[in-house]
């Protein structure tokens, strides 16, 4: 009996194909940018999509490359996505994987459970995009000041230090003389 | 144990060309035994002469710091051959590198555990003032939480220049007077910074 073997590795079709096979229309806005697949779900199913992706026999990712999160302040409804980097170690297969949320309500289920490495990677992306992840063993700030009120990386705060009062406007191309 | 023996079979005389600078005694009463001169300047002199530092390095003046520490530049032959890694034990620290806000109180509770008298660098342009990191998370200047002596300008400085900032630092340590770290100035200006 001949053992049919699949004569290329996993692909982004068959990845494609066995997501929507499984979550139907509720994986949606496949892509491939640079060839990286990129597709977005709902984010009530983000535990949901990840386990699939780690459980599957075929599609293996069980490695978060990385968690971050984009602001996006003019998708009102929509203004921050967070992103999951998964790798697929064994046949060497990178996706990416987007689930959007209100600014109002930034509630997003965590990945701690699943993956070790979600833990820090998402209290950066609270302390800078103030994502809340539900049920975090331990969401606090990780990189900036604990007393710091506001979310640094979210669009309408400035990134220069608003301290300093010997800046001179001219130099840094603001009003002045020049431009 | 293998005595001490020359591995150099035939070593030949170096010839300074007169490049080799001596610390001069200080001016004094000089008679038959005994030399009288001021206590401020005798002790100005030892201190200046062996001044140990703290790298407090961070980031990239700190590599700047280990070249300067290096044969090459040597930065034992101006008296600062230990490097005491605490700050218990040290004269100088040298602040090389980006201090972030949240480094600002590591950085000051260092600076408290020295003992009098001691002497602040910071090297390079994020120590001095935040140099070209002009973000919400960088510590615009060190001098935002502990008294500065002499800032070293660079990013990073070269070597040549940290050894002119500490030459600098010997200038201020020879000449300082006795009383200055008990002087109601000091106190004030410890006080600035919130520190006892």
């Amino acid at each position: 009996m001949l053992k049919l073997l699949t004569a290329m590795s996993l692909s982004n079709e068959q990845i494609q194909h066995k997501l929507t096979e499984k979550f139907g229309e509720q994986v949606f806005a496949f892509s491939e940018p640079y060839g990286m697949l990129t597709f977005e779900a709902p984010k009530e199913l983000n535990l949901k999509v990840l386990q699939f992706l780690y459980d599957d026999e075929t599609l293996k990712f069980r490695f978060l490359t990385d968690l971050q999160a984009v602001h996006y302040p003019t998708d009102k409804g929509r203004e921050l996505a967070v992103v999951y980097h998964l790798h697929n170690l064994v046949d060497n297969v990178r996706i990416r994987f987007k689930v959007f949320t209100d600014i109002n309500t930034p509630d997003v289920f965590t990945a701690t459970q699943l993956y070790s490495s979600a833990n820090w990677m998402e209290r950066e992306t609270y302390d800078f995009f103030g994502v809340n992840f539900l049920g975090h063993p331990n969401l606090i700030r990780i990189l900036n000041v604990d007393e710091m009120d506001y979310f640094p990386m979210r669009k309408e705060f400035p990134l220069e230090d608003q301290t300093r009062v010997d800046k001179d406007d001219e130099m840094f191309g603001r009003g002045g003389s020049v431009n | 144990m293998s005595r001490p023996v020359q591995f150099n079979a035939t070593p030949k005389p170096v010839d300074y060309k007169g490049h080799i600078s001596v610390v001069d005694a200080p001016e004094g009463h000089m008679g038959e035994g005994f030399f009288a001169t001021k206590l401020s300047e005798v002790v100005g002199l030892a201190r200046k002469n062996s001044i140990w530092p703290l790298p407090f390095a961070t980031s990239c003046c700190g590599i700047e710091f280990m070249a300067t520490a290096a044969a090459h530049y040597d930065l034992g032959r101006f008296g600062s051959e230990r490097m005491a890694f605490t700050p218990r034990q040290c004269d100088l620290i040298m602040v090389m590198g980006t201090i972030s806000k949240k480094m600002g109180p590591v950085l000051k509770q260092v600076y408290l555990q020295m003992a009098e008298p001691r002497w602040v660098m910071a090297v390079g342009a994020c120590a001095s003032s935040g140099g070209i990191f002009d973000t919400y998370s960088v510590l615009q200047g060190i001098d935002q939480v502990i008294p500065v002596d002499v800032y070293v300008p660079g990013c990073p400085p070269r070597p040549e220049a940290i050894l002119d900032g500490l030459m600098k630092v010997q200038d201020l340590v020879g000449q300082e007077s006795l009383r200055r770290r008990n002087s109601d100035h000091y106190q004030k200006l410890l006080d600035s910074y919130g520190i006892q």
